[in-house]
C-alpha cells in the first residue's frame, strides 16, 4: 500500500457564444453635460465583472479614462435587448454592442470638438486622458468636459450612439449536420499532477498547469479570478460534486454544503495559468470567451492522471475514492 | 498568471489605453464590504412569502387536490393551483422555435419527477406558508418510473412526457442530432487499431452563493416590477408574458447584479409564478429557493453518456471517429435540446479527423429537469474525448501530448460540421503546456504552428 504519484494532460476548445448564433446584444451610449460617458445595456453582471469590463471596452474606443464611463445595465424599462449572460457570450456580444455604440458617440463628440477648434473632425485624436487633440499640432486642444458642455448647451446635440450586435441563426443541415455553430473558439491544454492513496483511493491534485488561448486578455487581473476559479471548479467536477452520488439511483442527494462536497481551501492544488492571446477576427479587440472553458481541462487532465497513478480507469464522473478503491480491487482480482 | 506575449504578437493590436490594463474592478469595494445591494435586499410592506407544494412521487398522476386547510391556515393569503395559470403549459425556448410547450408552471393531472411544483401557497411570513404547504392534501396514484436514460429508450418503457410522445427529443433531423463526414465505416476498415469506449458522468449542481429568486410589486399603474437575479432579462420577462398572457409592456425587470449563476439561472422558473401571485393578491410578494430547493429541485448539469469508437494508425493519425452522445434531460426540455445539439456541433474535438459520425440524442427520464450549466454540450464530451485521447496514445504507444500534436487542428483544416477552421491555437497551448509542465515533446512538434499545415 502506497502514496502514489501520476500526471495527466487534455487539451481542448471551446465555441464563444449561443450555439448556432441567432443571439443579440444591443446598447446605448450617451454623455453626461460633463463629459461622462453612460453606457446603458440589460446584460447582467453575474459576479464575472461584466460592468468593468464594458466600461473598458466604451473607454478605450471613445478615448477617455474608465473612469469616466458609468454602467448602467439589467433595467428592461431603460437597457436595450441582450439575450442575457451564458454561452460565454457577454464579452464577446455585448462588448460589440458596445464598440459600435460608443465609436458613433465618439464621432460626434469629435464633430462638436471640430466645431469648437475650427478643424476637421477627421484631424483630431483623443489622448485616452479626457483630451481632444489636433493631430501633429497638440498644443490646439479641447477637454472632453468643455466639448460635452458645448454639444449639450451650445451646439444641441447629443453626444451618444446605438450598438447592435447579431450573428445570424444557423440551422443545421438535417442529414450532414453542416452548420455554422460559433464564431470564435478559445483553446487550453492543462497539466495535473496527483497523488493517489491506493489504500482509501483518496486523490489529492498537486498541481494544476493550465494554458489558456483567449484571444485577448481586457483586463488580465479579472481573467485571471476567472481562470483560477474555473480551475478549481474543473478539478472540484472531476473528484467531488454531484446531486446524485449513485446516479441513476436517485437517492443520497445532498441538499446543502455539508452533504453536497466540493473542495476546501485545504484541498486546492497549486495552480499555474499561462494565457496566450489569437485575437479573435470578430471579438472586442479580439477578445473571446473564456468563462466557461476554463473549467474543463482539468477534469479529463484528472482523470488521465489518475491512471498514470494506479493503473485505473474510472471512467464515469466524479472520480470518487469508492470508485477508484472498487476498480483497484477489480484490478487486483485480474 | 503569466500573459506570454511571444506567441501571436504579429497579429496583436498595441498601443490601447484602457484594454489589456488590471483596472482594479469599480463593483469589488461593495461587494466585499456587503454594500452590493442584491434583489433580496428589497423589502416591501406588506409582503408575502411563497412556497411550493412538491411532489413526493417521481412519476404519479394526480387524482384530487384539496387546499381548504391550507387556506384556513392563519396568515394563508392565496393558495394557486394550475387552473390559476393562464398559460400554464410552456417551454422556455419557445421564443427561439424550440418546442413544442412540455413543461407545467404547476402541475395539472400529473407530475413527472420528485420535487415537481403542484401548489403554491402565499402567506404573511414564510413559516406561515411552509405549514400551510404541509397541510395540502395531494391524492396521487403512482405511475411507473424510469431514470436510467438506456431503460427510456427501450420499447415499453413508461412515458415520461406526453407532449413529445416518446422518451427523447424529436428534432427535425429525427431522433437525434446528426454530423456525418466522410465514410467513417471505411476509416474503421483501414485503421490499424479500433478502441470503443464508454464515459459517464452524474448531474452536478451550479451551487451559487445566492440562491433562485425573485421579488415582485405591483405599481400603481397597473404595472409590475420584478426584482430577480435572472442571468437573462428579456428572455425571462418574455416568457413570463407567454405564461401570464400579460402584455409585456405590463412588465418591468431589474437585475443585473447576481451572486453566481453558471447557468443555474436562465430558467425560467420563480419569476412567472410571483408575478402571478402579486397581480392575484395586489401585494408584493417574494419567491426565493432554500439551498436545498437549489440543491435538488433547480437544473442540475445533466448527467451524460458519451460512447466513443476510434480508429487510429500506429503513426498516430486518427482516421475514423464515431460519438453517441446521450443527454439526459429528466422530465422536461428546458435547455437541454440545445445542449445535446450544442454537442453535435463540439465532436469530435479540436483534432481533424477525415471520417466522423455523430449523434446525439436528448432522453427525457423521471428525474429533476436539468438545464444550461458552465460548459454544458461540451464539458462532460471533453472529459469523455480527452481521457479517450489518453487511452489511444498508450493503446499506440505514443506520448499522449505529442499524440494530440499529431491530430491537432489547423487554419483552414474542414471540421466536420464542414466550417473551416480559423483561428486556431491548440498547438501553441500544447506546445506552452509541454514547457511549463517540463513534458518535452520532440522537436518537429515545437516548431509546429496553428497558421498552416506546413510541412
Amino acid at each position: 500500500m502506497a502514496i502514489r504519484r501520476g500526471r495527466g494532460v487534455a487539451a481542448i476548445n471551446y465555441p464563444t457564444g449561443m450555439n448556432l448564433g441567432g443571439d443579440p446584444t444591443q446598447a446605448l451610449v450617451h454623455s453626461t453635460p460633463t463629459g461622462n460617458f453612460m453606457v446603458t445595456l440589460s446584460s447582467v453582471d453575474l459576479g464575472q465583472g461584466m460592468k468593468q469590463i464594458m466600461a473598458q471596452i466604451c473607454a478605450e474606443t471613445i478615448g477617455v479614462p474608465t473612469d469616466r464611463v458609468i454602467i448602467d445595465t439589467a433595467d428592461t424599462d431603460t437597457g436595450p435587448h441582450c439575450m442575457g449572460t451564458f454561452a460565454s457570450r457577454g464579452t464577446h456580444r455585448a462588448g460589440n454592442a458596445v464598440i459600435q455604440a460608443a465609436k458613433e458617440a465618439r464621432q460626434v463628440m469629435l464633430e462638436v470638438a471640430a466645431e469648437e477648434l475650427e478643424v476637421n473632425a477627421s484631424d483630431l485624436e483623443t489622448d485616452g486622458q479626457g483630451n481632444i487633440l489636433v493631430k501633429g499640432a497638440p498644443q490646439k486642444s479641447i477637454s472632453i468636459f468643455d466639448v460635452a458642455l458645448s454639444a449639450h448647451f451650445k451646439r444641441g446635440r447629443s453626444i451618444s450612439g446605438r450598438g447592435m450586435f447579431l450573428i445570424p441563426r444557423s440551422y443545421p443541415e438535417k442529414e450532414t449536420g453542416a452548420m455554422k455553430p460559433s464564431t470564435c473558439y478559445a483553446h487550453a491544454c492543462t497539466v495535473a499532477e496527483v497523488e493517489v492513496d491506493d489504500e482509501t483511493g483518496e486523490v489529492t491534485v498537486l498541481t494544476v498547469k493550465n494554458v489558456f488561448e483567449i484571444g485577448r486578455a481586457l483586463n488580465p487581473k479579472m481573467v485571471e479570478q476567472q481562470l483560477v476559479g474555473g480551475s478549481w471548479m474543473g478539478i472540484s467536477h472531476a473528484l467531488y460534486e454531484t446531486t446524485e452520488p449513485y446516479y441513476p439511483n436517485r437517492d443520497y442527494g445532498g441538499t446543502d454544503f455539508n452533504q453536497y462536497l466540493m473542495p476546501g481551501p485545504g484541498d486546492l492544488a497549486k495552480t499555474e495559468i499561462i494565457v496566450l492571446e489569437r485575437p479573435s477576427a470578430d471579438g472586442p479587440f479580439g477578445a473571446k470567451g473564456p468563462g466557461e472553458m476554463c473549467a474543463n481541462p482539468q477534469i479529463p487532465a484528472v482523470a488521465n492522471a489518475v491512471f498514470d497513478a494506479v493503473g485505473v480507469r474510472i471512467d464515469t464522473l466524479p472520480i470518487t475514492p469508492e470508485r477508484i478503491m472498487r476498480a483497484l480491487k477489480a484490478q487486483a482480482a485480474g | 498568471m503569466e500573459l506570454r506575449k511571444s506567441y501571436f504578437a504579429d497579429v496583436r493590436q498595441n498601443g490601447l489605453n484602457e484594454i489589456g490594463q488590471p483596472r482594479p474592478r469599480l463593483d469589488s469595494p461593495g461587494h466585499v464590504t456587503g454594500k452590493t445591494a442584491y434583489f433580496a435586499d428589497r423589502n416591501f410592506p406588506g409582503m408575502l412569502h411563497l412556497k411550493m407544494v412538491r411532489s413526493p412521487h417521481h412519476h404519479a398522476r394526480i387524482r384530487s387536490i384539496d387546499t381548504s386547510e391550507a387556506e384556513k391556515h392563519p396568515g394563508v393569503v392565496k393558495v394557486l393551483t394550475a387552473k390559476d395559470v393562464p398559460h400554464n403549459v410552456y417551454t422556455i425556448l419557445i421564443l427561439i422555435q424550440i418546442g413544442p410547450e412540455d413543461e407545467t408552471v404547476l402541475a395539472d393531472g400529473k407530475v413527472r419527477w420528485k420535487g415537481e411544483a403542484v401548489v403554491a401557497v402565499l402567506a404573511e411570513t414564510e413559516r406561515a406558508a411552509q405549514e400551510a404547504a404541509a397541510k395540502v392534501k395531494v391524492d396521487y396514484e403512482v405511475l411507473p418510473a424510469v431514470f436510467d436514460m438506456e431503460e427510456a429508450l427501450k420499447p415499453g418503457a413508461p412515458l415520461v412526457n406526453e407532449y413529445h410522445g416518446q422518451n427523447y427529443y424529436l428534432y427535425d433531423s429525427g431522433e437525434c442530432r446528426k454530423v456525418r463526414f466522410g465514410d467513417v465505416e471505411a476509416g474503421f476498415g483501414q485503421a490499424d487499431h479500433i478502441l470503443e469506449q464508454s464515459y459517464q458522468s452524474s448531474p452536478i449542481e451550479h451551487a451559487p452563493t445566492e440562491t433562485t429568486g425573485c421579488v415582485v410589486a405591483p405599481e400603481g399603474n397597473d404595472r409590475f416590477t420584478c426584482y430577480t437575479n435572472t442571468q437573462a432579462m428579456f428572455f425571462t420577462l418574455d416568457n413570463a408574458s407567454i405564461i401570464l398572457q400579460m402584455p409585456g409592456s405590463k412588465l418591468h425587470f431589474v437585475g443585473g447584479t447576481v451572486g453566481g449563476g453558471f447557468g443555474g439561472k436562465v430558467d425560467v422558473i420563480v419569476e412567472p409564478i410571483a408575478i402571478l401571485g402579486a397581480k392575484l393578491t395586489g401585494r408584493p410578494v417574494c419567491f426565493i429557493y432554500s439551498r436545498e430547493e437549489e440543491m435538488q429541485i433547480s437544473s442540475p448539469r445533466a448527467a451524460e453518456k458519451v460512447v466513443i469508437k476510434d480508429g487510429v494508425m500506429m503513426d498516430g493519425r486518427i482516421v475514423a471517429r464515431k460519438v453517441t452522445g446521450y443527454t439526459d434531460a429528466g422530465a422536461y426540455s428546458r435547455h437541454s435540446p440545445y445542449g445535446a445539439q450544442k454537442g453535435a456541433a463540439h465532436y469530435p474535438g479540436p483534432y481533424t479527423i477525415p471520417n466522423v459520425w455523430i449523434d446525439t440524442y436528448c432522453v427525457y427520464t423521471n428525474r429533476t429537469p436539468s438545464s444550461a450549466m458552465r460548459g454544458f454540450g461540451v464539458t462532460i464530451g471533453d472529459f469523455a474525448l480527452e481521457v479517450q485521447m489518453d487511452k489511444l496514445a498508450r493503446l499506440i504507444g505514443m506520448d499522449p501530448l505529442e499524440f494530440r500534436f499529431v491530430n491537432a487542428y489547423r487554419d483552414g483544416d474542414m471540421k466536420a460540421h464542414r466550417q473551416p477552421t480559423e483561428g486556431a491555437a491548440l498547438i501553441e497551448c500544447m506546445q506552452e503546456a509541454s514547457r511549463a509542465a517540463n513534458w518535452p515533446v520532440a522537436e518537429k512538434y515545437m516548431a509546429m504552428s496553428s497558421y498552416t499545415k506546413g510541412a
